[in-house]
């Protein structure tokens, strides 16, 4: 498989444990995941006004593409940029599932 | 044309996102010595992502991933190769076997992602002893080297001496490197200067380097990059008299004369490469050349 974008190799990803990613830097971005029944998303950023709603996206076509239906997904967004979001989830979703990066 | 390459922690979101804009040549993606090994996963993906989506146009993009003892190289591998960075840095490089094992794997990830054998180069990072020794055997490796790096911290380390702003420790190990280098008609960058306050002592460092035949120099500092870019780039000066020798050397050739001499010193024929030399790095820096 050769995929440069998130390379799970179509693993299903389970939540197994909470996991972290990111810091609270500028331009980054610190997620937290914990088990859930359900899928919970929270995101605090110093731009929701203007891209709450991108963010929310974003994180959503994540999860959906690592096939996560179920946790709790918490941002602490300090403006990081689309693929800082991504790869701060993919990192945090796979340490939550155990998964090899 | 590559005169400054700039270290970028890998890690660092902030910095891959400015790293255009900092005027250096190269810029080196690190996976390596600057991410801690609880965020080696995170830098990783992160430096995909970075390749992946933003434009660096400005900067060359090379990623430093990690050596062969560690147990990460692999997967750095298969994650950055398909970004398609310009090169891979390898560290610890210490024999020919080594840049071959690294290939490898390159190769069987460029297969597996329909890429043309060979479109990721290598710059391996020269830093400890037996590499030092093995420079030219390294340099000549493959078809895939196009350049070598200097490390001098871990190469002082290696070779049990203190590391000095003069540099005495290192001078055998440049010189080796350089001679390697030109032997295999590839590039070669010196060490980083590390005192980031030092702005007269990075300039002798990095004149030094020049002077010894070094292509360009690392640095650690996008405080350093201008000062590198300036010694590494011709002067006017230098650029006006390989003008002069050109037109001389064309002159005499069409009135038949086989000696000529430019301001009572005969020119010959390592005269007139260098001179073309000057000429090509000014083409590539956008000068404008009255030939």
């Amino acid at each position: 498989m050769c995929d440069a974008k998130i390379c799970t190799d179509g693993e299903k990803m389970d939540i197994k444990k909470s996991a972290v990613a990111g810091t609270l830097e500028s331009n980054d971005v610190f997620v937290e995941i914990e088990e859930s029944d359900t899928l919970k998303i929270e995101i605090e950023s110093i731009v929701y006004a203007q891209f709450g709603e991108d963010i929310k996206n974003t994180v959503k076509d994540m999860l959906d593409k690592m096939d996560v239906k179920a946790a709790k997904v918490s941002l602490n967004d300090h403006g990081a940029l689309d693929c800082v979001i991504r790869a701060r989830l993919e990192t945090a979703i796979k340490r939550a599932s155990e998964v090899e990066a | 044309m590559r005169r400054s390459m700039l270290f970028m922690p890998g890690n660092n979101a902030g910095m891959l996102l400015n790293a255009d804009f900092l005027g250096a040549d190269s810029i080196i993606l690190d996976l390596e010595d600057a991410v801690s090994t609880a965020e080696k996963d995170a830098a990783r993906i992160l430096v995909r992502n970075a390749i992946s989506t933003l434009e660096y146009t400005k900067s060359e993009v090379i990623v430093r991933i990690n050596p062969l003892d560690s147990p990460f190289y692999t997967s750095d591998i298969n994650e950055i190769v398909p970004t398609k960075p310009s090169m891979l840095m390898l560290p610890k490089v210490s024999s020919r076997e080594d840049v071959l094992a690294y290939d490898e794997l390159v190769t069987k990830r460029e297969k597996e992602c329909g890429m043309e054998e060979g479109t990721i180069k290598f710059i391996p990072l020269i830093e400890t002893a037996l590499g030092i020794e093995n420079a030219y055997a390294i340099a000549s490796s493959h078809s895939r080297v196009v350049a070598v790096l200097l490390g001098a911290e871990d190469l002082s380390a290696d070779l049990g001496c203190k590391r000095t702003k003069e540099g005495n420790e290192i001078a055998y190990s440049r010189g080796r490197i350089v001679c390697a280098a030109k032997a295999a008609k590839i590039a070669c960058y010196d060490t980083p200067f590390t005192d980031v306050n030092d702005d007269e002592g990075l300039k002798k460092d990095a004149a030094l380097a020049k002077s010894l035949g070094f292509t360009g120099k690392a640095s650690i500092s996008p405080r350093h990059v201008n000062a590198i870019n300036t010694v590494f780039s011709p002067t006017m000066a230098e650029i006006e008299y390989a003008s002069e020798v050109l037109r001389t050397i064309k002159k005499a050739k069409a009135e038949g004369l086989g000696v000529v001499s430019l301001k009572g010193k005969m020119i010959d024929a390592p005269i007139v490469a260098r001179a073309e030399q000057v000429l090509q790095a000014a083409r590539e820096l956008g000068v404008d050349i009255d030939e």
